[in-house]
């Protein structure tokens, strides 16, 4: 009796530890009110302190959007900059709820490290940037033998570059910094020839150089760089509503709604659209997600759809005026592709 | 007197010489303590040409081409680069201070709650001035003041999320206010941590001795930034899931249990000093280990070590800088940070920047260390014979 | 039952609370307990985390392609080799880099120390300001202000500093020229380690001739003659077969020749110069304690001013300076970990590069601490030695 009546009790215990370990990150966030948000320490562009302290970028309004989902308010959001050492553990240890840092997705960090990535929010490509100024008739990247190249420590970026310039049969001397103000102003102080990072990141931080002017970006991009959000590996709830919101985005803009219209986009008669905003009768798709039925709303208030969140922060109505490329919706040739929400 | 009429004897003093000038005056002084010898004359030669390469450099950069004031970098950049200085100019771009000055002392802390840090500062100091003068009375009231009572207002004040001040999240601290409440915090938690740990190293029970002496040594033997990487990366991992606690607070036990471990050594150096007679006194009159040890020993053996007690906080306060590498911004992080604005990238900004934040460091750790030499010469007086 | 017995048979001590001996026992226990405690709830944590988490956990990594370069590799090291090579080399470029800044700490501090008890009062002011301004600023600091605001605003490679001796300096940092040892070099290092074991041989002798006959031999000019002089006979024996690699101009920097990088050169100078304000206080605490009676009965024996300062005060003086000497050295160790702030290859700087590609944290500061305990235990061994050597026998 005695041994079963432990048993029983132990069960129990461990059953109750268990479901304490994985009480869904949804729930947690919903107790708590906002959503803590993992960001860098500050790249133009995808995550960005402006003036006041306010977060700006790609990366913060992707945040917004969870927060939007989640809360229906936007703001429900904190913002913690984590350097690129920190941010697994960040995450890892629930010290933040999603990390939205222009990280790259492989398949590492997707099994050894913990992680479990949502989608891909930005495509990108690492690529080189010299000073065209001092090096005049250097326009690619095989004439970088010999170069000091400036590089983020602790990222694919680093592995990346040895690999491009051992495949090359070329010699490079590493300038190696933790963090990305520190690359920056090495480079632009001239300790090294080369910037090397993914290409969007080239675009914001040759905004911030001394003079931009000088600085080209080479056309090569040796790497594929799929930034993406990421959340903790186990908790499927979360996973769907982060990835969701990411695809609503997406369809949003597919569909031609945007911030200024979707007031009047519910009253649409279009089933695609009366789904995804919530106004078809007895539909429950954003329930289902555990969320509000109107959530593609509040994320469209919130930010915009993909499409104005890019052009907002990296595209042409930012500084950096970065082409969509291959981030256009794939009905435009480019790689961004909703699922359909049904 | 009078019965001896000795005309030659001096009734009155002659006035007194003027030394001869081999001895007295400003040549004299060279001479003793410029060119005494030929040794002396050489290094002299080479000491003057040392000042005058660096002095005058030093003073034309930092005061008389300096720029005080301006809007963004073209003030204290040259023409060819922009700016509308001549070329070849060089010199300290203060107007950069200037300008990043709220940030240097506060970080993003919200502008409209700033009186909140500058109150706590005004508090501080009222309470610490009479604490530092020896005259005033009531130091046992001043002290519960400022060690207990100071950071709980301290606390409410700047964290706020109560008595409707709004929550300002450690995130936004910055500058000078995270050095500063590091640095006190760390001084308030360190000292009777680590006096707990000198005593339990000199206790005579092995298991207490031996974790205490593991404890001190392994923190002495590993620098700051592992201990601070600890607290960082592992530590959350040490909790169960979904336990964790502010980066701030994290950083706070680094620097206090490294403190801690220095602090032991500081402490044990003065509890070796006191005389065995001392303990052996306090035995006998039957006080307890509790009473032996804070009413005999540790009131002797904490006055014997203020100096290197000092020492310790200076050592802590310059270390608290080293929290910029697990991306928070003490003073200088927020100093290093606003390097790279593009408004104000010149290439003087950094030496600015970073005079300006070695000038605030040196002040307080420069006060600190005569405020100690001063109690060290007062207290020195019990113990002359 | 019998034990009871046996205890109302004690003789009235009072209560067994008070006893000294088992309120230690009860109270290491409970410590004991509580440690325990505490370690078990740790590591159960770090367990459950890790496997929650699906997070990698041993040290297997260490045997992983790292992949990435490092700027400074002493040992061959190419991003083919190991996670641990990859530690290995971040370790030696600590120890360089201590070593160096130990040595030039020591002289530096020396210098300052003496010169603060000078009887010139311009040199005393100039070292009492040295002392006072490096003492009480930040060591990152001092590292930075040497990277940004002095090696940074160097000229461009194009525009390097010509120095003598075919070196330049620029913001790359300083480039001196590399020997190539063709040849018969051998015969050099030959000729040098039989200089050494000739230059410890005579001053073996004078010492015993100056015991016995009380005569004295210029024993340093001997050994300097003797250690430059051999190897430059055999140099030129052999027909000069050293030739000296001068850096060149290149596209892009200055290639050839020996580049000591601006991270390494500003983070030696910083901690050199950091350092030695502490030992300059270090050594004048030590020469003002040694008692003037010893310098007057040094004086009435007849020695001379320097020979008074070799063979008595700097002697006793040594006895009080190598102990906070030897933490000074410590802390130089410690403090080149701010390396990692200014992209100079340490230990910390590598091995945190390993845990944040393999996000082992746990593995990577763990690793990190040991070898830092490590290198602060040799060094407190080494320097213990020393003290026990200087130390006063008593006889």
């Amino acid at each position: 009796m005695k041994h079963i009546a432990i048993g029983i009790l132990g069960a129990a215990t461990l059953g109750l530890m268990a479901s304490a370990a994985t009480a869904g990150t949804l729930d947690t966030v919903k107790a708590k009110g906002f959503i803590q948000c993992g960001v860098s320490t500050g790249l133009a562009g995808f995550s960005a302190p402006d003036d006041k302290g306010d977060w700006k970028g790609l990366d913060a309004d992707f945040c917004r959007a969870v927060a939007a989902a989640v809360f229906g308010d936007g703001s429900k959001v904190k913002f913690t900059p984590l350097s690129a050492k920190e941010r697994f553990t960040a995450l890892q240890s629930g010290e933040i709820d999603l990390l939205s840092r222009n990280t790259t997705w492989t398949s590492n960090r997707d099994s050894a490290l913990g992680l479990d990535f949502v989608g891909v929010t930005y495509y990108d490509g690492q690529g080189f940037m010299i000073n065209a100024k001092k090096l005049p008739g250097v326009n690619s990247a095989l004439q970088l033998s010999g170069a000091a190249v400036c590089v983020q420590s602790g990222t694919t970026t680093e592995l990346n570059l040895a690999d491009y310039f051992k495949k090359n049969k070329m010699e490079y001397n590493p300038v190696v910094f933790e963090k990305l103000e520190e690359v920056n102003a090495a480079y632009d102080s001239g300790r090294c020839d080369v910037y090397t990072t993914d290409q969007s990141g080239l675009y914001g931080i040759r905004l911030t150089l001394a003079s931009p002017a000088d600085h080209v970006v080479l056309p090569e991009i040796i790497s594929k760089e799929p930034l993406g959000p990421a959340v903790r590996q186990g908790d499927d709830q979360w996973a769907h509503v982060v990835r969701w919101t990411y695809f609503a985005l997406l369809n949003a803009e597919e569909a031609g709604v945007t911030q200024a219209n979707v007031d009047e986009m519910k009253t649409s008669n279009d089933p695609n659209i009366q789904r995804m905003l919530g106004t078809e009768p007895d539909g429950k798709y954003g329930s289902d997600l555990g969320l509000s039925n109107d959530w593609v709303v509040n994320i469209v208030k919130a930010v915009g759809n993909y499409g104005e969140m890019f052009e907002r922060n990296v595209g042409s109505g930012s500084p950096l005026k970065i082409a969509r490329g291959i981030n256009a919706l794939w009905t435009k040739g480019g790689l961004q592709y909703g699922p359909p929400i049904r | 007197m009078q019965e001896h009429d000795l005309s030659w004897v001096r009734t009155e003093m002659v006035l007194a010489e003027r030394a001869p000038t081999s001895e007295r005056g400003p040549v004299a002084w060279v001479r003793k303590n410029l060119i005494a010898t030929t040794g002396d004359t050489i290094l002299t030669i080479i000491g003057f040409v040392i000042v005058a390469m660096i002095l005058p450099q030093v003073i034309n950069w930092a005061f008389l081409s300096a720029q005080w004031t301006g809007p963004d970098r073209t003030v204290c950049t040259t023409v060819a680069q922009g700016g509308i200085q001549q070329d070849g100019w060089s010199g300290a771009c203060w107007a950069f201070v200037n300008a990043k000055f709220g940030q240097f002392m506060f970080g993003t802390y919200p502008i409209e709650e700033r009186w909140r840090p500058i109150l706590v500062a005004i508090l501080f100091v009222a309470l610490l001035a009479p604490m530092l003068i020896p005259r005033v009375p009531r130091k046992g009231l001043n002290a519960l003041l400022l060690f207990v009572a100071l950071p709980i207002v301290a606390f409410i004040l700047l964290v706020g999320g109560m008595f409707g001040l709004p929550h300002v999240e450690t995130a936004r601290w910055g500058g000078l206010l995270v050095t500063l409440s590091l640095s006190f915090v760390g001084i308030a938690v360190s000292l009777p941590l680590g006096t707990m740990l000198a005593l339990g190293r000199r206790s005579k029970m092995p298991i207490v001795k031996m974790l205490c002496i593991i404890f001190i040594e392994t923190v002495r033997g590993i620098p700051l930034i592992t201990v601070l990487f600890f607290v960082s990366v592992m530590l959350p991992l040490f909790l169960p899931a979904g336990v964790t606690f502010d980066k701030f607070l994290r950083a706070l036990i680094g620097v206090s249990l490294f403190a801690a471990a220095y602090m032991a050594e500081v402490v044990r150096g003065g509890l070796q000093a006191i005389p065995k007679g001392q303990y052996e006194g306090a035995d006998s009159l039957g006080l307890g280990y509790w009473q032996k040890m804070g009413l005999i020993v540790l009131p002797q053996a904490l006055k014997l070590v203020i100096p290197g007690i000092v020492n310790t906080f200076i050592g802590m306060f310059k270390d608290t800088s080293l929290v910029l590498i697990i991306s928070m911004f003490d003073l200088l992080g927020v100093v290093k940070q606003n390097f790279s604005d593009p408004n104000w990238a010149t290439p003087q900004t950094a030496r600015s920047g970073l005079v300006f934040a070695a000038f605030v460091f040196w002040l307080f750790c420069f006060g600190m260390s005569r405020y100690s030499m001063y109690t060290e010469r007062r207290l020195d007086t019990g113990y002359k014979r | 039952m019998a034990s009871q017995e046996i205890l109302s048979e004690e003789p009235n001590r009072g209560s067994f609370i008070n006893d000294p001996k088992i309120r230690s026992l009860v109270f290491q226990t409970l410590v004991v307990i509580l440690l325990f405690g505490s370690v078990w709830w740790v590591v159960n944590n770090v367990i459950d985390n890790l496997q929650r988490l699906h997070i990698a956990s041993g040290f297997a990594f260490l045997k992983g392609r790292a992949g990435f370069d490092i700027s400074q590799t002493p040992i061959a090291y190419t991003s083919d080799s190991t996670y641990g090579r990859a530690i290995i080399v971040g370790l030696i470029n600590t120890i360089i880099v201590a070593v160096a800044g130990i040595v030039t700490a020591t002289i530096i501090g020396f210098v300052v120390g003496i010169g603060r008890l000078s009887q010139n009062w311009l040199i005393q002011k100039i070292c009492t300001v040295y002392v006072e301004v490096f003492r009480n600023i930040p060591p990152l600091l001092v590292i930075f202000f040497w990277y940004s605001g002095v090696l940074a605003v160097l000229p461009a490679p194009r525009d390097s500093i010509h120095l003598p001796f075919g070196s330049y300096l620029n913001q790359r940092g300083f480039y001196f020229p590399s020997a190539i040892w063709g040849d018969g070099s051998w015969l050099i290092l030959v000729a040098l380690v039989v200089a050494l074991a000739m230059a410890w041989f005579v001053a073996h002798r004078a010492r015993q001739r100056q015991l016995t006959t009380g005569q004295q031999f210029p024993v340093f000019w001997t050994s300097v003659g003797l250690i430059v002089g051999l190897p430059l006979l055999a140099y030129a024996l052999s027909g000069f077969p050293v030739t000296f690699d001068f850096p060149k101009q290149s596209t892009f920097n200055l290639t050839g020749g020996f580049q000591v990088k601006p991270e390494f050169l500003s983070l030696y100078l910083a901690l050199s110069c950091y350092t030695a304000a502490f030992i300059a206080e270090i050594v004048r605490a030590g020469i003002r304690g040694v008692s003037k009676g010893q310098t007057e009965a040094a004086a009435a024996l007849g020695l001379r001013s320097g020979s008074i300062l070799r063979l008595v005060v700097v002697p006793q003086a040594m006895r009080i300076v190598i102990p906070p000497l030897t933490s000074q050295y410590l802390n130089l160790t410690k403090n080149s970990s701010l390396a990692i702030a200014i992209g100079y290859p340490d230990l910390t700087a590598t091995a945190g590069t390993v845990l944040n590609q393999t996000g082992q944290a746990v593995e990577g500061v763990l690793i990190m601490m040991v070898v830092y305990l490590i290198l602060s235990l040799v060094t407190s061994a080494v320097m213990n030695v020393v003290n026990a050597r200087m130390a006063l026998v008593e006889r």
